[in-house]
């Protein structure tokens, strides 16, 4: 079985086309977060994992497991709930919305989960005011450790490859940071720690995935005649012959990711669908803004560079310095 | 190295071995979202009520960060850690074994200080002062009945101690000897079997503290008998003797216990009262074994700073000695022989297990708390995660499972069937690699290693791309596999370095779950490396055996 086995399919070509596809979504995503700065007081909808909020411990007079009132409790926006010692306690960890007190959260829970086991099946032990479980230094220092990893990066492909690769894969895996952030800030999906690890394992995909076609372009500009081929004809060719590749892997990838999409149940939902946009995104960055921004920057940045090789060798075709 | 199949087979055995007793030995822990584990609510101390809400509050701040890091050095035991109101904190840890030594993980203070050891002189010329000072406060009689206890019983403990000195409402001997009720005292002290001599006995009621002192077998040291150590400890902590004491001076005990002849003795050293350093200036702390002296010992670094007035303090102070002082006790007191730059280490006595020591550094590096804590509450917690959950993440990751398999071998059939022998592997060494660092496995985490293995499918299928390329290019099989594996490399070479940079940038910067992340990422990197590169080559080659160089190959 062999899918795409000598595809010739014109990607560079499709490059402006792109473009508007990246800008639109990066418009929208960054639209997205500040009209949430100006009407929520927050970029990312945080969950009670960065905020605190209010623990409410409830007693109950019969057997219940967490998982009944997760599902009292709206099931997958349920907030954490935690059986307490070895009775029938539990210990609600709720979020708290500005202005509004702890008295009145615990008042709301007591109503949902009188609706769903009745009124009298139990009692709210306490409510108390409690801090954010991730500590402010690692929203502080993750910020920080990830522009620290860019430049990191940057150097080693530089070593390894050519500077302009090197600034090509960051700008793609930037592009895929800022989507995925601004899809998260559109959809105000709940930032709790798991997404934090998506977020970071969607940078590293996506930067695997950018490599894996940087390598196959650095392998034909090394061949003999490679100065003399196109270059947009020359990426084009890199891309197809890693084509079979890299749709293998993402299905692969995606498949599993949707086995825990329907299978995995609520609680890692907002998880999953995080992780399969970001490898949809990083498959596409890959080709059609990592490739690209190459092009691009050779253009800008070695045209000095092409101008002079081509006088000297009076060769029509543009040079791609190897 | 690995020439032969059968050399190759071996080194594979071997890893997995490791990987696999680490599996067996360490065990996977479930986090608190699986398994649940033990929550515990923290308070500031505050016996004389002196703290505003507002120090608290900070000083609770501070524990956090501080407990953060002790429990969490490497971000991987997903702990939940949580403020309660303005002055409390909660910590949950997953399926604790130990709960003693968590508690005291938590607990401990470890404050540092390094003082400058004086001589005993000073203290023995105010030893009159002292003891005069103790009898007028405390009364003879009272003194007198404590010393019969201490010595007669020899099990009393503090709080008794107490209860004889101060009449606090101790049950058994608060009211017959306080030091209005003087003839129970005395009636008490005769009944006694032990009762030494009435001369020893008067003599001890003028010098109720001297008395327990014997001269130090170290310059600036007393030794005090180890069944004495409780009444000296309680007769130093009183007003008295602290207002007698010369000024600049303070005793603090030696952790060590001595024997002199039949009789056990701890030292109880004569320090400078303000340390010239504390931990503040420690940047790292490593435990080890010193199998010269069969003990424990704990290397610290101090910071730059911190080396440099190290350096011109001991520079300063040659031939003097200087205490190492944790908690108030004195770990060692090592003779200065030259200017000391930026390193030390605190021994920890013959025979204290490793295990202690390594506590003991973990605790230096994270800092000491700015505060005692109370527990106040302590509980079991169930799973957050209801069995539902767990199943449905169970199922999930199952049928993930097989649709990788299903992908691999329809698509490369008998490579494919290489691939995921290869893969299998790599699942192995990924949690043996987790369990060696005593990581706690979450759902989230669960999901993420599934992902992982989706991404060491990659490296198998660039490697196999590449032989169904060469194959096609006409070259004969055995060369086209080999081909295949070297056109791979620099692809996979490159994009696993650039994830191992982010990783260890992301472990260098980050703190807790970020740390985390970036540790179990690097062990699915390099377990990746390993798989793709060396398991699934080995696989090849044993598949290639018998076969001739032209033969076709099922990929």
């Amino acid at each position: 079985m062999r899918f795409f086995k000598n595809a010739q399919f014109k990607f560079i070509e499709l490059r402006r086309k792109a473009y508007v596809v990246s800008a639109l979504a990066l418009l929208v995503g960054v639209g997205a977060m500040v009209t949430n700065v100006i009407t929520q007081g927050s970029w990312q909808n945080y969950g009670v994992d960065f905020t605190g909020g209010s623990l409410v411990e409830v007693r109950f007079e019969t057997d219940v497991t967490a998982g009944d009132i997760r599902q009292a409790l709206g099931g997958a926006q349920a907030p954490p709930i935690t059986r307490f010692g070895q009775d029938r306690d539990y210990v609600i960890r709720a979020p708290l919305q500005e202005g509004v007190s702890i008295e009145q959260v615990a008042e709301e829970l007591e109503v949902q989960l009188s609706a769903a086991f009745g009124a009298g099946t139990f009692t709210v032990v306490r409510t108390e005011l409690v801090g954010a479980t991730v500590g402010e230094e690692l929203q502080q220092k993750a910020g920080l450790a990830i522009l620290f990893s860019f430049l990191l990066t940057l150097i080693y492909i530089a070593i390894r490859f050519e500077l302009r690769f090197g600034m090509a894969a960051i700008i793609a895996t930037f592009h895929d940071m800022l989507v995925t952030l601004g899809f998260l800030a559109l959809f105000r999906v709940e930032i709790a720690l798991p997404t934090v690890a998506a977020i970071l394992t969607i940078l590293g995909y996506s930067l695997n995935d950018t490599i894996v076609v940087f390598d196959r372009i650095r392998e034909n500009l090394n061949r003999k005649g490679a100065r003399k081929r196109d270059p947009v004809e020359l990426i084009n060719a890199s891309i197809n012959e890693t084509l079979p590749r890299t749709i293998l892997t993402s299905t692969t990838t995606l498949a599993v990711l949707m086995a825990l999409l329907v299978l995995g149940g609520a609680i890692i939902r907002d998880f999953t669908i995080v992780l399969i946009l970001g490898v949809l995104i990083g498959t596409y960055s890959s080709i059609f803004v990592a490739s690209p921004a190459l092009l691009e920057i050779q253009k800008r940045m070695g045209d000095r560079k092409s101008k002079k090789d081509a006088s000297t060798r009076e060769s029509a075709a543009p040079a791609v310095p190897v | 190295m690995f020439k032969s199949v059968r050399s190759r087979i071996i080194t594979i055995v071997l890893v997995l071995g490791v990987a696999g007793w680490q599996l067996y030995s360490n065990g996977l822990k479930l986090g608190l979202d699986l398994q649940g584990g033990m929550h515990v609510v923290l308070e500031v101390a505050d016996p004389e009520n002196t703290l505003t809400a507002e120090a608290k509050s900070d000083m609770i701040d501070r524990v956090d960060r501080v407990i953060r890091t002790r429990i969490d050095e490497f971000g991987v035991e997903e702990p939940l850690i949580q403020k309660v109101g303005d002055d409390r904190l909660i910590v949950e840890l997953a399926g604790i074994d130990d709960e003693e030594r968590a508690k005291s993980l938590i607990q401990e203070s470890a404050f540092l200080e390094f003082k400058l050891v004086q001589p005993s002189g000073e203290v023995e010329q105010a030893l009159p002062r002292i003891d005069r000072a103790l009898v007028a406060d405390l009364g003879a009689d009272s003194l007198r009945a404590l010393g019969r206890d201490v010595e007669g019983g020899g099990t009393t403990s503090g709080e008794d101690l107490e209860g004889l000195l101060f009449g606090g409402d101790s049950a058994e001997s608060g009211d017959s000897a306080t030091a209005e009720t003087s003839d129970a005292g005395a009636e008490q002290a005769a009944d006694s079997p032990a009762a030494d001599s009435q001369a020893e006995e008067d003599e001890s009621d003028l010098r109720p503290f001297s008395s327990l002192l014997n001269f130090g077998d170290i310059e600036g040291t007393f030794l005090v008998a180890v069944e004495d150590v409780p009444t000296a400890t309680l007769l130093l902590d009183t007003d008295a003797v602290q207002r007698a004491l010369p000024r600049d001076v303070a005793l603090h005990w030696g952790a060590e216990v001595v024997g002199r002849g039949a009789r056990n003795f701890r030292r109880l050293y004569v320090l400078t009262e303000d340390p010239f350093l504390t931990g503040e200036f420690l940047e790292d702390a490593l435990a080890q074994r010193d199998p010269q002296f069969n003990q424990s010992v704990v290397q610290f670094e101090l910071s730059r700073a911190g080396g440099r007035l190290f350096s011109r303090f001991s520079g300063q102070h040659v031939g003097d000695n200087l205490a190492i002082v944790l908690d108030e006790e004195v770990m060692s007191a090592p003779v200065i022989r030259d200017r000391i730059g930026a390193r030390g280490q605190i021994e920890m006595g013959a025979g204290t297990p490793l295990e202690e020591a390594r506590d003991l550094a973990l605790v230096l590096r994270a800092g000491a708390l700015p505060a005692q804590l109370n527990i106040i509450e302590e509980r079991t917690v169930g799973p957050s995660l209801g069995q539902d959950s767990i199943d449905q993440g169970e199922m999930a990751g199952i049928v993930g499972l097989i649709i990788v398999l299903i992908i691999m071998i329809g698509y490369y059939r008998m490579a494919g069937v290489l691939a995921v022998g290869a893969l299998a592997v790599y699942v192995v060494l990924v949690l043996g690699g987790l369990a060696g660092l005593n990581a706690t496995l979450t759902v989230p985490g669960i999901a993420g290693l599934i992902l992982s293995i989706g991404m060491a499918v990659d490296a198998n299928v660039l490697i196999f791309e590449r032989i169904r390329e060469e194959l096609d290019a006409g070259r004969a099989t055995r060369s086209s596999v080999d081909e295949g594996f070297a056109h791979a490399l620099s692809a996979i070479v490159d994009a696993n370095l650039t994830t191992l940079i982010t990783a260890l940038i992301l472990f260098q910067f980050g703190t807790g779950p970020v740390r985390g992340f970036a540790v179990t990422l690097s062990i699915g990197i390099v377990a990746s490396f390993f798989s793709a590169l060396f398991v699934t080559r080995s696989f090849f080659l044993i598949y290639l055996q018998g076969k001739k160089a032209s033969d076709p190959i099922s990929i």
